[in-house]
């Protein structure tokens, strides 16, 4: 819309002008997004239309990858653990973020950085360390929940975490929602202060309750921030793989099965590399799509 | 007189209800920094300690038992860059050692080139007026919603034709390819006004001089931001280094750890000395530069 | 206008595309040609004049090692690789695996053709995977009759395929045990069930001994352990050897664990108090749990965790608490007729078309394999010798010093079928640690073993 417009207002000399420029500016990145992005992205897509393994010339089956992938049971199933973890994960992460910020950011500054620093860190730790600490913690015998649930009389017996079903998945979600809050409770807590306190004021003198003046007020005014939060969380949770592949193998019973260690397992277990893909595939789309509809949303409000 | 009552009211309410959440955001907080504390803790812990099944909550005794074993178990060159016969750098070092100035260099190369095409390609795409420019962020968005997993192959074949597998250019190179850098920086300088660049054109001043004089300055904290983002998942891109790297001397940190896990047993000690040399120097990193990188996202994030 | 150029755009980056496709296909076939060609050069005159063995051996090789004994420890390597150059002026540049990732690691560079020239793991991986998927030399050459008479048959053969090309050459094997916590054992006057004398028990004194270990600690005493497969040789031969099942035919062609006797073992597994199925461990969780005395008994053991029980040299067969740890023969109906689950580990070389780089890989494993100085390399390993004789140097006497190495040799005759060269072994493993875990969930055993013992012949193509 915006190009053509200008594109037709604007002399031709100028516009070519104006690409060429473009271009310039945008070789160097275009360089290392073709070459290593864009490129690998498309073999991707290619070999999802093809019967590939390890040790013999790849057969092309045209979609029969992707029928195979609906008669796919484990499919399903990660399909529905996926959205499970999207589900819960996105907006309590947004949530308890906003809680989080709304409470510290009315501390005195040194306090609040205290604070934002300490819910980065395990972003900042890395997963494979957070998770061998966690994996200690959720343990059968000895790991901390047990200890001190069975301690103070929660826990009747102690309870496998990890390996049991009914609490398999939940444990994930807990392990991912601390290694994505870091982020989304440091733009809440500037996205408050930049609010305009003019409006608060203004709200108070009308007699609006706090709690009113937030939503009436200072939500609408972070909702770009919001926005934001939500779609970089979604993507981080449609990629949850590392917890699931060092602690639970997709296990019990699938119960932990997401599409990304589905994707993992078909193409280095399995060396079925075309499924795999065709899985990936499926997977970018539905994020794509997802964000497309919050990036229309977004330009909405 | 009643509105005021219940404007009291409505305090001492507030101030209930802010004293429990600060009780509650405290001791979330303490759950948030007990895997740091006990991989440090573990760390000095000795083997009977770090094993027990009963929980150590602090060691008794601190040794240094497990970094020595850390340090003992592998060697490697400080450089090792071999001209013609001469070998530059060809002192011995513990490999971690080597491994931590391997996965810095690694970071730094991947946050540097990030930021010099992220900047340039983020203001254009917000800027200008070219053809190909939706169709260029549709690819933008597309390629950060494809999983890793999936162009692992491909991408080592295509290093491996280039001649870069091994090298630490093929774990950099993608990084700096990914485009999440170019997103950001794109919602930055959305937020400049365009009468700046007017004016810089009344004035006669060519494109770049507009974009390192005028525009570059404008997004910094931006970039800022986007340089510790590129850091820190360059540090943790576990699966990238692990297929892109394979020689002993050219091994991230983390990599290199793993490989001196023995057989089927864990030697948990080392294990969390590893995990702590892995992660301290980067918590370092994030505490110089949080301020900052708090401004830098803030921004990004509120003009988008 | 928008579309059109939207259109040319794309077009322009396909053909960057196209463009870098065409090089990274290019590239590697160019790299490779002048070398076969030029080692083949070398080749034919070399010939003539010597045996083929010594020709034309490229001066620098790669060699990749999963973590087995000190074959994982770089300084007992340099060493070791150090006398390989003075002998033969070949250079190896080791790297090292590790059991969690270095399986993705090896797919991938054999994917992308960056595969090393010689990798020492089992014939689980060397025959079964990369060799049947035909990204192995056949070193068939390297053995000939005296090394056939010298080599242990049943690890030798594991090394063939079924169309008889070698890809793996061995040089150390063990057998996989499990092992009891001896102390506690005495305490709840359970070894009256155990002979300690051949580390054997029958199915009715194990089952007795788990049960008086149970009522005196009044904990759990072992786990069959199932969140993945490592550490799966433990379970299975526990299941197996219960009441005498098998896990595939002798050809090994078909997986046979849906066997009614191993039915019978799960439920009565199922159905102890000592043991729980755990979906929230790996064999290499469950040591870490014996050796600090949660559990009493492992199922993932053998002579490397007797040596050193938690890596870290704490010392041979002392639990954290110092208890004294002691290996096991699985248990079986008689005790004696119990089958245990061979370790064989040796060399194998990828095919990379470089045909002096195979050669100097075939110098390596002669010299390793099949000279006095396997003695060195056998040590390295801390396991068996797979022969008694190499060239004329004598094996059998290497572990003489080691009482607990010369001790453990009483259970090397139990060594059974190395079966984990069936086709699809790799989907099998996985279905057998899935299908645990629904057994420990409670499902009726029977039908979930079929199930999965279903799939797993699926995928052998049967």
């Amino acid at each position: 819309m915006n190009t053509k417009s200008i594109s037709t207002s604007r002399p031709r000399k100028l516009v070519i002008h104006e690409t060429v420029t473009s271009y310039l500016f945008l070789l160097p990145f275009l360089l290392f997004f073709v070459l290593f992005v864009i490129y690998p992205m498309f073999m991707c897509v290619f070999t999802s239309f093809f019967d590939a393994t390890m040790g013999r010339e790849d057969i092309f089956i045209g979609f029969e990858n992707y029928k195979r992938l609906f008669a796919d049971k484990v499919f399903w199933i990660a399909l529905k653990n996926t959205m499970i973890i999207v589900l819960v994960s996105v907006p309590v992460t947004c949530a308890f973020s906003l809680w989080v910020a709304s409470v510290i950011s009315k501390m005195p500054v040194a306090a609040t950085s205290v604070f934002r620093c300490i819910f980065y860190l395990p972003v900042v730790t890395g997963s494979v360390a957070v998770t061998m600490v966690w994996k200690w913690m959720y343990n059968n015998y000895y790991g901390i929940f047990n200890y001190l649930g069975t301690n103070m009389g929660i826990l009747d017996k102690n309870i496998n975490w990890l390996g049991d079903p009914k609490y398999a998945l939940g444990c994930i979600i807990l392990i991912l929602l601390t290694t994505s809050v870091g982020q989304p409770i440091v733009l809440y807590v500037s996205a408050l202060d930049n609010v305009d306190k003019s409006l608060v004021e203004a709200a108070a003198v009308d007699g609006a309750t706090s709690f009113q003046a937030f939503w009436k007020v200072k939500w609408p005014q972070m909702m770009p921030t919001t926005l934001y939060i939500l779609i970089i969380t979604m993507i981080n949770s449609f990629q949850c793989f590392a917890l699931i592949q060092l602690l639970t193998q997709g296990g019990p019973s699938n119960s932990t099965m997401t599409i990304m260690f589905y994707i993992y397992y078909n193409a280095f277990k399995l060396f079925d590399y075309g499924y795999g893909n065709a899985m990936g595939v499926i997977l970018a789309i539905i994020i794509a799509i997802l964000s497309a509809i919050q990036f229309k949303v977004a330009a909405e409000k | 007189m009643s509105n005021k009552q219940k404007t009291e009211n409505e305090n001492s309410k507030d101030k209930i209800y802010y004293v429990l959440s600060f009780i509650a955001v405290l001791i979330i907080a303490i759950l948030f920094t007990f895997p740091l504390y006990w991989i440090i803790t573990g760390a000095f812990k000795t083997g009977k300690e770090i094993n027990a099944a009963a929980p150590v909550w602090f060691p008794t005794e601190w040794v240094v038992d497990n970094f020595s074993r850390l340090m003992g178990k592998r060697t490697a060159p400080i450089l090792g860059w071999e001209l013609g016969n001469i070998t530059i750098g060809a002192a011995t070092i513990p490999g971690a050692l080597r491994w931590l100035l391997n996965t810095v260099f690694m970071c730094v190369a991947s946050m540097l080139l990030t930021c010099i095409t992220s900047a340039m390609a983020g203001y254009v795409l917000a800027k200008k007026r070219f053809f190909g420019r939706a169709t260029l962020f549709t690819l933008v968005v597309c390629a950060m919603a494809l999983p890793k997993q999936v162009i692992l192959i491909p991408l080592l074949r295509e290093m491996n034709a280039l001649h870069l597998a091994d090298t630490a250019w093929a774990v950099i190179f993608p990084v700096v390819g990914w485009p999440f850098g170019v997103f950001l920086l794109k919602q930055f300088a959305e937020g400049i006004p365009t009468e700046m660049m007017e004016a810089c054109r009344i004035d006669g001043a060519n494109e770049w001089r507009t974009f390192t004089d005028v525009i570059f300055p404008m997004i910094k904290p931006g970039v800022g931001a986007c340089a510790i983002f590129t850091f820190i998942s360059a540090w943790n891109d576990y699966f990238m280094q692990l297929i892109m790297l394979t020689s002993s001397e050219k091994l991230s940190i983390a990599v290199g750890i793993a490989t001196m896990q023995g057989e089927s047993s864990t030697d948990y000690g080392l294990l969390m000395a590893g995990a702590a040399l892995a992660s301290v120097p980067i918590i370092i990193v994030f505490l110089i530069f949080q301020k900052y990188f708090t401004k830098g996202i803030t921004m990004g994030a509120v003009k988008g | 206008m928008k579309k059109l150029l939207a259109l040319l755009l794309v077009g322009a980056m396909s053909l960057s595309l196209v463009a870098c496709g065409g090089s990274t296909n290019e590239a590697p076939a160019e790299e490779a040609a002048p070398a076969t060609e030029e080692a083949a050069a070398e080749e034919a005159p070399a010939e003539e004049e010597a045996p083929a063995e010594e020709a034309a051996a490229a001066s620098e090789i790669t060699l990749w090692t999963y973590p087995i004994g000190n074959w994982g420890d770089q300084a007992t390597l340099d060493t070791l690789l150090a006398d390989f150059e003075a002998a033969t002026g070949i250079k190896v540049n080791v790297d090292f695996l590790t059991y969690a990732d270095g399986d993705d690691k090896v797919n991938a560079a054999l994917e992308a053709g960056t595969a090393p020239d010689l990798i020492m793991e089992g014939p689980e991986r060397l025959v079964a995977n990369w060799g049947a998927k035909g990204k192995m030399v056949d070193i068939s050459d390297l053995i000939d009759d005296t090394d056939k008479a010298e080599i242990n048959p049943a690890a030798l053969a594991a090394c063939f395929d079924a169309a008889g090309a070698c890809y793996e050459y061995p040089l150390v094997m063990t057998a996989h045990c499990m092992a009891i916590n001896k102390t506690t054992f005495e305490a709840a006057d359970a070894m009256q069930y155990i002979d300690a004398e051949t580390h054997t028990w029958t199915t009715e004194n194990f089952l007795k001994a788990m049960e008086a270990v149970n009522a005196y600690t009044g904990t759990q005493v072992g786990a069959v352990y199932c969140v993945g497969q490592g550490g799966d040789q433990g379970t299975r031969a526990l299941v197996n050897n219960l009441y005498g099942g098998t896990f595939t035919d002798a050809e090994h062609t078909k997986y046979t664990w849906d066997d009614p006797k191993n039915v019978q073992a799960l439920e009565k597994l199922v159905e102890m108090d000592s043991i729980n199925f755990d979906a929230g461990i790996a064999g290499g969780d469950e040591i870490a749990l014996f050796y600090n005395g949660t559990l009493d008994v492992a199922f993932c053991w053998n002579i490397a965790q007797q040596l050193n029980p938690n890596s870290a040299n704490t010392g041979a067969g002392l639990t954290l608490e110092g208890d004294e740890i002691m290996f096991m023969a699985f248990p079986s109906e008689n005790g004696t007729d119990t089958k245990l689950q061979g370790g064989i580990w040796g060399f194998g070389v990828f095919d990379n078309g470089d045909a002096a780089k195979i050669e100097a890989a075939k110098t390596f494993i002669k010299y390793m394999c099949d000279s006095e100085k396997t003695a060195d390399a056998v040590k390295a390993a801390n396991y068996f010798a797979v022969r008694d004789t190499a060239e004329g140097a004598d094996l059998s006497g290497i572990w003489a010093d080691n009482e607990i190495m010369a001790e453990y040799n009483v259970l090397m005759p139990y060594l059974g079928d190395y079966y984990q060269v069936t086709t699809g072994w790799a989907e099998a493993r996985t279905q057998w640690w899935n299908m645990l875990q629904q057994v420990g969930a409670g499902n009726d055993v029977a039908t979930v073993v079929a199930e999965y013992c279903g799939n797993a012949n699926a995928a052998t193509g049967n």
